[in-house]
């Protein structure tokens, strides 16, 4: 009965979504913002990697909503985990085998260089702040695999993700005030296209955009692991 | 042949989404129908992508000089996709506390079996 109605339903949620889809040709130029990031988006934030152009420049107050939504979701988790507080009394732990143990602790400082470049790198080359945020964050569920009795210190994680988000809003609101009178306007020098310290303040946003969600992620992991 | 070429991304992307909502509202277990999910939001990212995706086009990152602009591929799909990766990795793993969090009150996941999420 149940599976009869969500098949018709999905037909005719289909039928409509295709039949409006069928005067939207499929890669084809489309004309819009997009073009406008592309011819001016290195002149006026001076980041070579438009995508990050978008996020850090021109939507720079969208993707703060975006941390939040993050934000919101990651403190939920710990709430709700929190609540029945199931998971305090002592589990016997397997301990990981020598092979997991040794790779986790070859691998995981270069795991965080990887991520660290990944969002330092955001301006000029395919990556950004939540990218190396999840990279940053894959290395600390490598080291809670591989060093079962190893944790996080709560505290540090919650403190590095509320100074990244306090650098994010704090900059943005210098932005408002001396830049352009806009969120996050870009008041530093933009510097020469293609070098590490260019496009202003985008770097510095992405850093701790970077930091925020590694800590964030690292925290879900601690809190799926241990409350569980 | 030339429908399924011109439209093969939407068509992925659109049975993609349609099998996560199927699974959502189909099935019974709770953790079937977080994967449901995950699956429905892999399919709205394939979906904004392929919408940005331009024939032949590069990647809109001036990453030489010289770069031609005219052939590079929509960026604002890309930035808004990006961070709805991130956002459904945590969003996921608030569905799945919750999951615990109802399996141990209820001792099970069967959507039948609790009574409150009938429906």
């Amino acid at each position: 009965m149940r599976t009869v109605f969500a098949i018709v339903l999905l037909a005719v949620v289909g039928l409509g979504i295709g039949l409006a889809l069928l005067d939207v040709p499929f890669g084809a130029p489309k004309t819009g913002i997009g073009d406008y990031y592309i011819e001016h988006g290195r002149e006026e934030t001076g980041a070579a990697n438009t995508v990050t152009a978008v996020v850090v420049g021109y939507r720079a107050f969208d993707t703060l909503g975006e941390v939040t939504v993050l934000f919101v979701a990651a403190l939920g988790l710990g709430a709700v985990l929190a609540a029945t507080g199931g998971g305090s009394e002592k589990r016997e732990v397997e301990p990981a085998s020598l092979v997991l143990l040794t790779g986790s602790r070859f691998l995981f400082p270069l795991i965080m260089l990887f991520g660290a470049y990944v969002f330092l790198h955001g301006h000029l080359t395919p990556g950004g702040g939540f990218q190396g945020g999840a990279v940053v964050a894959s290395a600390f569920l490598l080291l809670y695999l591989g060093s079962r009795g190893r944790r996080v210190s709560r505290t540090w994680s919650t403190a590095t993700e509320a100074l990244g988000g306090l650098v994010f809003v704090v900059l943005g609101l210098v932005g408002l005030a001396v830049g352009g009178g806009y969120f996050l306007s870009n008041f530093m020098p933009t510097g020469a296209l293609n070098t590490l310290l260019s496009a202003g303040v985008i770097p510095v946003i992405y850093a701790a955009i970077g930091f925020k969600v590694g800590s964030e992620l690292a925290g879900v992991i601690h809190d799926l692991v241990e409350e569980t | 042949m030339s429908f399924l070429h011109d439209y093969a991304y939407y068509i992925g992307a659109f049975g993609l989404i349609f099998i996560g909502l199927l699974v959502v509202l189909a099935k019974h277990n709770l953790i079937k129908v977080i994967i449901g999910l995950s699956i429905l939001d892999t399919g709205i990212n394939l979906f904004l992508i392929s919408v940005g995706y331009l024939r032949n086009g590069t990647a809109p990152i001036f990453s030489r000089p010289g770069l031609d602009a005219s052939g590079m591929v929509d960026p604002v799909p890309q930035a808004l996709v990006l961070t709805a990766i991130v956002i459904g990795v945590a969003v996921l793993a608030l569905a799945l506390g919750i999951a615990v969090r109802l399996y141990r009150e209820f001792g099970t996941l069967d959507l039948r079996k609790i009574k409150e999420l009938r429906w």
